[in-house]
């Protein structure tokens, strides 16, 4: 479903993203890991067409990254750090909103929203404004938007950051319902008992992927007893540093 | 246009949602129509007059009480000799000073003798204005004696300036120009800040990712300022016909379709330095430069034809030089569509432009 070779980004001499190549199957739940100022935002930005890179080659979803990125646009969804829903429109509002992007009709949005609001179990909300919703609950809906078109591919970029334990738990659970249903996922975490939950992870050091495979073979191969030992053990040499 | 319906819908939610949009837009077309076309008139009233009068005629005395009944000139005093008159023009309290020479109501009848006027430069438009409307006051009553004896008057000696017409109001000048100045603001400053308020909050973000349209996306910017703007340009006409008693002397038609382009020009521009920009502050300076320019170099408070040569050539490219134009004409004078036709043409030349660039500086892969 993803696929890249050599992908480079540079600014000036510097380079954030170091000729990176993956491949991420269809329904595949991809861990994109790395300490702060790795790359990883950079990347996930070029993948989703709202950066050009610099080299290298790619495709999403059959589309190819540096020439079709509207037509990849289509196909994916997008979670970014910074919670973007409008807080001055309501839950309602901002789906309609996406769903008249997207080209749903007013049909398909109305019914979707009711199934995804009641999936949620926060239909009483549906009037309320964004704004005055607590942060966990945000970025459940922010992720319940991104996906109200059904993109082939969702791109979630530290979804889980300022969560509490419970409702990260929560949202793991409709992150894996979404991908049994087919949907690619992409996902960026500092939290490594979260990468435990990913089919495979990959490890991102100063622009270059130090490591990439399923947990458990990463955690054989560093000899570690978690995640976190992995992590820990590729990016103690790390040379950047926020 | 599912996409573009979807936006623009979008748009009215936010803007109804704001605590302070929605006010702005009603207060400040009440505003500028109701107090700014008393504070920007240039008409020149209550000129103090002083008045040396050396002949103490009848004729004199014939001027001075026609000084006094005028609405535009107020008599302060009558002097001795000119130095006295003078020391009150240095102390500011004379704008103008007349000076009838001895024994001009016995030469009025032949061969007049010669009125001295000195006006006070120091408020210049005051001092310079006012002195017209005194030679004219004095004009008129000299016409008066003379015809009322059967005489005509000499040739050369009532020379009509056109610089004092009672019948013209200057506020009726200035309306038409006040409207603009709020399509100015409202259509320009509007979309601006609503754009890179979309840049600073990140929502902006998820738009890019979306394969929206940038020539959709932009319109959605547009189109809502576009109707609020319609909105105050027809209170400010209603309100400057209920007020004011200025009709549109010409079609109302042909003022909407001006400020239909115009308003495209103005919000166009905005977004485009919105598109350029990446923070509130840098929108707001750069966007008060462009809408000062406008309203200085465009011939909105001083005419165009008073400026210098390069600065009037300079006028040619600014889009609001062409809707001062119009709405001045058509409202005040009344013409056609047809007659101003280049006029109209210019303004839709720069819409498309600016239309255009708007749309091409917004860049969603950066």
């Amino acid at each position: 479903m993803i696929s890249v070779r050599n992908l480079t980004k540079q600014f000036g001499d510097f380079k954030a993203v170091d000729n990176i190549s993956f491949d991420v199957a269809k329904g595949e739940i991809f861990g994109f890991l790395g300490a702060n100022g790795a790359g990883k935002t950079t990347a996930i930005r070029i993948l989703c067409g709202l950066s050009k890179a610099t080299s290298g080659s790619g495709t999403i979803a059959g589309c190819d990254i540096m020439s079709q990125s509207e037509e990849i646009k289509k196909n994916i969804g997008y979670m970014c750090q910074k919670f973007s829903l409008y807080e001055d429109l309501t839950v309602l509002e901002n789906m309609e909103l996406y769903g008249g992007i997207y080209g749903l009709t007013a049909k398909e949005i109305a019914a979707r929203s009711e199934a995804m609001l009641k999936e949620l179990d926060f239909g009483e909300h549906r009037n309320d404004l964004v704004g005055s919703i607590p942060t966990g609950w945000r970025q459940k809906l922010a992720f319940t938007v991104a996906n109200l078109h059904r993109p082939k591919v969702i791109f979630l970029d530290e979804p889980t950051g300022g969560v509490d334990p419970l409702t990260r738990r929560q949202f793991w659970a409709m992150i894996r319902r979404t991908a049994s249903e087919g949907t690619t996922v992409f996902v960026t975490t500092h939290y490594m008992d979260e990468a435990e939950h990913c089919d495979r992870v990959s490890v991102m050091v100063d622009g270059k992927i130090m490591a990439l495979d399923t947990p458990s073979a990463l955690i054989e191969k560093y000899g570690a007893s978690s995640m976190d030992e992995v992590f820990r053990s590729i990016a103690r040499n790390a040379v950047r540093n926020e | 246009m599912g996409v573009l319906r979807s936006l623009i819908i979008k748009e009215i939610r936010q803007f109804r949602r704001n605590p302070f949009m929605p006010k702005l837009v009603v207060m400040f077309p009440i505003a500028i129509v109701l107090v700014m076309p008393w504070i920007t008139t240039m008409d020149v009233k209550d000129v103090s007059v002083g008045i040396v009068d050396y002949d103490g005629s009848d004729v004199s005395h014939k001027i001075i009480s026609r000084i006094d009944a005028s609405e535009y000139l107020e008599l302060n005093s009558i002097y001795q000799d000119y130095p006295s008159a003078l020391e009150d023009m240095e102390d500011g309290r004379v704008d103008a000073i007349l000076e009838i020479p001895d024994g001009f109501g016995r030469s009025i009848l032949s061969k007049p003798e010669k009125l001295s006027v000195w006006s006070n430069g120091v408020n210049s438009l005051k001092g310079s204005l006012g002195s017209q409307y005194l030679m004219q006051t004095v004009m008129q009553c000299l016409k008066d004696i003379r015809s009322s004896k059967g005489l005509q008057i000499p040739e050369g000696l009532i020379e009509t300036t056109n610089l004092y017409n009672p019948t013209m109001d200057y506020k009726h000048f200035m309306i038409p120009a006040l409207m603009i100045m709020l399509l100015v603001m409202i259509g320009g400053f509007l979309p601006a800040l609503n754009l890179v308020s979309e840049k600073e909050l990140g929502t902006i973000e998820q738009i890019n990712v979306t394969p929206v349209n940038r020539f959709v996306f932009t319109l959605s910017k547009l189109i809502p300022f576009w109707i609020i703007c319609f909105i105050d340009l027809g209170l400010c006409m209603t309100l400057a016909l209920l007020v004011y008693g200025l009709p549109v002397a010409g079609s109302v038609w042909a003022i909407f379709l001006a400020a239909a382009l115009f308003i495209i020009v103005m919000s166009s521009v905005g977004v485009m330095i919105a598109n350029l920009s990446d923070t509130m502050q840098q929108t707001m300076f750069i966007m008060l430069f462009v809408v000062l320019s406008f309203i200085l170099i465009s011939g909105l408070m001083t005419p165009v034809e008073s400026m210098p040569e390069w600065a009037q050539k300079v006028t040619w490219f600014l889009p609001p030089t062409y809707i001062i134009k119009i709405f001045r004409i058509v409202y005040l004078k009344g013409a056609s569509v047809a007659e101003l036709w280049t006029d109209y043409a210019a303004l839709a030349g720069f819409a498309v432009l600016f239309c255009i660039l708007a749309a091409m500086t917004y860049k969603k892969r950066g």
